[in-house]
């Protein structure tokens, strides 16, 4: 556990110092959602039927911009080879990983969200529902995207195939994610779907470091 | 003729079924074509490297079980 | 299961097999196409569109037995560590991304007429649209490294990874589709199979498989060829016949 912890310090330190992480990551959120009055119109209406789904899907875009390089500053500098060597599983590593990426990714995104929500006139009552779809949603982002960014280690064009091998695996967390704020606006039951996406969380939470480390593995065959 | 005719229009859906076949003719013959060219190519070129290397030869029939 | 993995073994099997799939896939295709397109009647709702039926349903079969038989084999080769069974997903995938398309495809002239547009976000079609981009995924990572091994392992665990991820994806889309029924387009749903429409449907489906199965044996055999050929480049790299390298690579495939 506290290897774990360690992994996730030294992870938010290299960020912290380079500083620019987190800002750029909500900066493309912000400006990204602040295109769709340009191309949707301004129309009230019209926004708020369309911004659960704007947010969720620039959401999943604006978490997959730091993902190919998750691993890739450690596979290049060698340290990823010393730390696969330390008695600390493979696993873990990705998982102190994955909760480094989601602090200084998912997070920002978490806190930028319902400033944009009230942008696109969402509805009062979908903002509770919001916060939670991505409180559970991004986490998953984060886990399965890690999986891509250890199967590209050393690939041509890591970071567009990255978005390649990701984005139809994102598709369960966009729908349900959207279906559990739009059920909250309309006045309908939300839970079964926040289950759903906790239900996904849980999956992934074992089965994605998992697949990640025997990616990393064969990486550094 | 006429017969045939009124064959080949499909009862008027001959826009979208003749092309669903034609579609799928052109895929099946195109996966064929390129696998068989696929393995010509390579086995050409197998037989080239191993007649440059008449030491390995032996063995990879051997490999082969021919 | 290592000893139909053994190549030598397979190129003997393949050789073997090979001629009688591939008569039974024309066979069946040509009866197939004689029952599916001549001798049955048109359906009562869809009139003669439905005869795209006979090549847009097993393309889907197919579509899904490809992926499947490259989540088995990627598990394979991920568990054992054989290498043909890498071999074979790779040969596998542009096979199931081809039908993948003509089902797309099919489906799409079949939209037109049935739902008077060329595409609706209907359920299943847009699953196999998924299934679609999975496939293009597991093709862009096989060839994206210049070593094709890791390529190969690379994919493998891609495969794997989609293939759990299909039903949840599949139940996420079906969900997704009955939350928004689309009200201008009519609802014609895919048939339901009537007894004189299930014998050119099963003679294609039978017709497909058999195809794919020659298709696969020839793809993989060219698979080894090729890994033989990059045995053989690597030791005249190492200069010396049967260095260390070399050896060891040519040995892995015995």
């Amino acid at each position: 556990m506290s290897r774990l912890a360690e992994i996730v310090r030294r992870d938010l330190r290299l960020a912290l110092r380079q500083g620019s992480d987190s800002v750029m990551v909500v900066t493309f959120f912000v400006l990204t959602v602040v295109l769709f009055p340009f191309g949707l119109g301004p129309e009230a209406n019209l926004l708020e039927r369309t911004s659960a789904g704007v947010l969720w899907v620039t959401a999943l875009l604006a978490s997959m911009l730091s993902l190919d390089r998750l691993f890739l500053a450690d596979y290049e500098d060698g340290s990823l080879e010393l730390l696969a060597l330390t008695p600390t599983a493979l696993e873990l590593l990705v998982i102190g990983k994955v909760a480094a990426h989601w602090l200084t990714t998912g997070l920002p995104l978490i806190v930028a969200a319902p400033v944009l929500a009230v942008l696109l006139h969402m509805n009062a009552d979908g903002f509770g529902t919001l916060l939670f779809t991505m409180l559970l949603g991004t986490p998953t982002l984060s886990l399965v995207g890690a999986m891509g960014a250890a199967l590209v280690l050393g690939a041509r064009r890591g970071g567009v195939l990255l978005s390649l091998l990701v984005l139809p695996l994102y598709i369960p967390v966009l729908i349900f994610g959207v279906g559990a704020i739009d059920a909250a606006v309309q006045g309908l039951p939300a839970r079964g779907l926040l289950l759903l996406l906790g239900g996904m969380l849980m999956a992934a939470l074992p089965l994605a470091p998992w697949a990640a480390a025997a990616a990393l593995r064969q990486a550094l065959e | 003729m006429t017969s045939l005719a009124t064959y080949f229009s499909m009862g008027g859906y001959a826009a979208f079924v003749w092309p669903s076949y034609a579609l799928t003719a052109v895929v099946m013959v195109g996966l064929v074509v390129v696998t068989w060219r696929g393995l010509k190519a390579r086995e050409a070129e197998l037989k080239a490297l191993q007649d440059v290397m008449p030491r390995r030869r032996a063995r990879t029939h051997e490999g082969q079980g021919q | 299961m290592h000893r139909f993995a053994n190549p030598a073994r397979f190129l003997r099997l393949a050789a073997a097999i090979q001629p009688w799939t591939a008569g039974a896939t024309l066979i069946l295709l040509g009866l197939g196409l004689y029952f599916g397109l001549v001798d049955s009647p048109a359906d009562y709702q869809q009139g003669e569109s439905v005869r795209i039926m006979y090549v847009h349903v097993p393309s889907a079969w197919l579509a899904m037995a490809a992926y499947s038989t490259m989540a088995a084999a990627s598990g394979v080769g991920i568990i054992w560590k054989h290498p043909l069974a890498d071999l074979v997903a790779k040969a596998a995938s542009p096979v199931g991304a081809a039908f993948t398309f003509v089902c797309l495809v099919t489906g799409s002239l079949w939209g037109k007429p049935m739902w008077g547009t060329w595409w609706a976000w209907d359920a299943r079609l847009t699953s196999m649209l998924i299934l679609f981009f999975l496939y293009l995924g597991h093709m862009a990572l096989l060839n994206a490294f210049d070593d094709p091994t890791r390529g190969a392992k690379a994919a493998g665990i891609l495969a794997l990874a989609g293939f759990v991820n299909i039903p949840i994806i599949k139940f996420s889309v079906d969900w997704w589709n009955t939350l928004h029924q689309p009200a201008s387009v009519s609802r014609v749903g895919m048939p339901a199979i009537d007894p004189a429409m299930l014998l050119p449907l099963m003679l294609m489906g039978l017709a497909f498989t058999t195809f794919f199965v020659t298709i696969l044996l020839m793809r993989v055999r060219s698979e080894i060829l090729a890994v033989k050929v990059r045995a053989i480049r690597l030791t005249q790299i190492h200069s010396v016949p049967g260095s260390a390298t070399g050896e060891l690579v040519g040995e892995s495939l015995r």
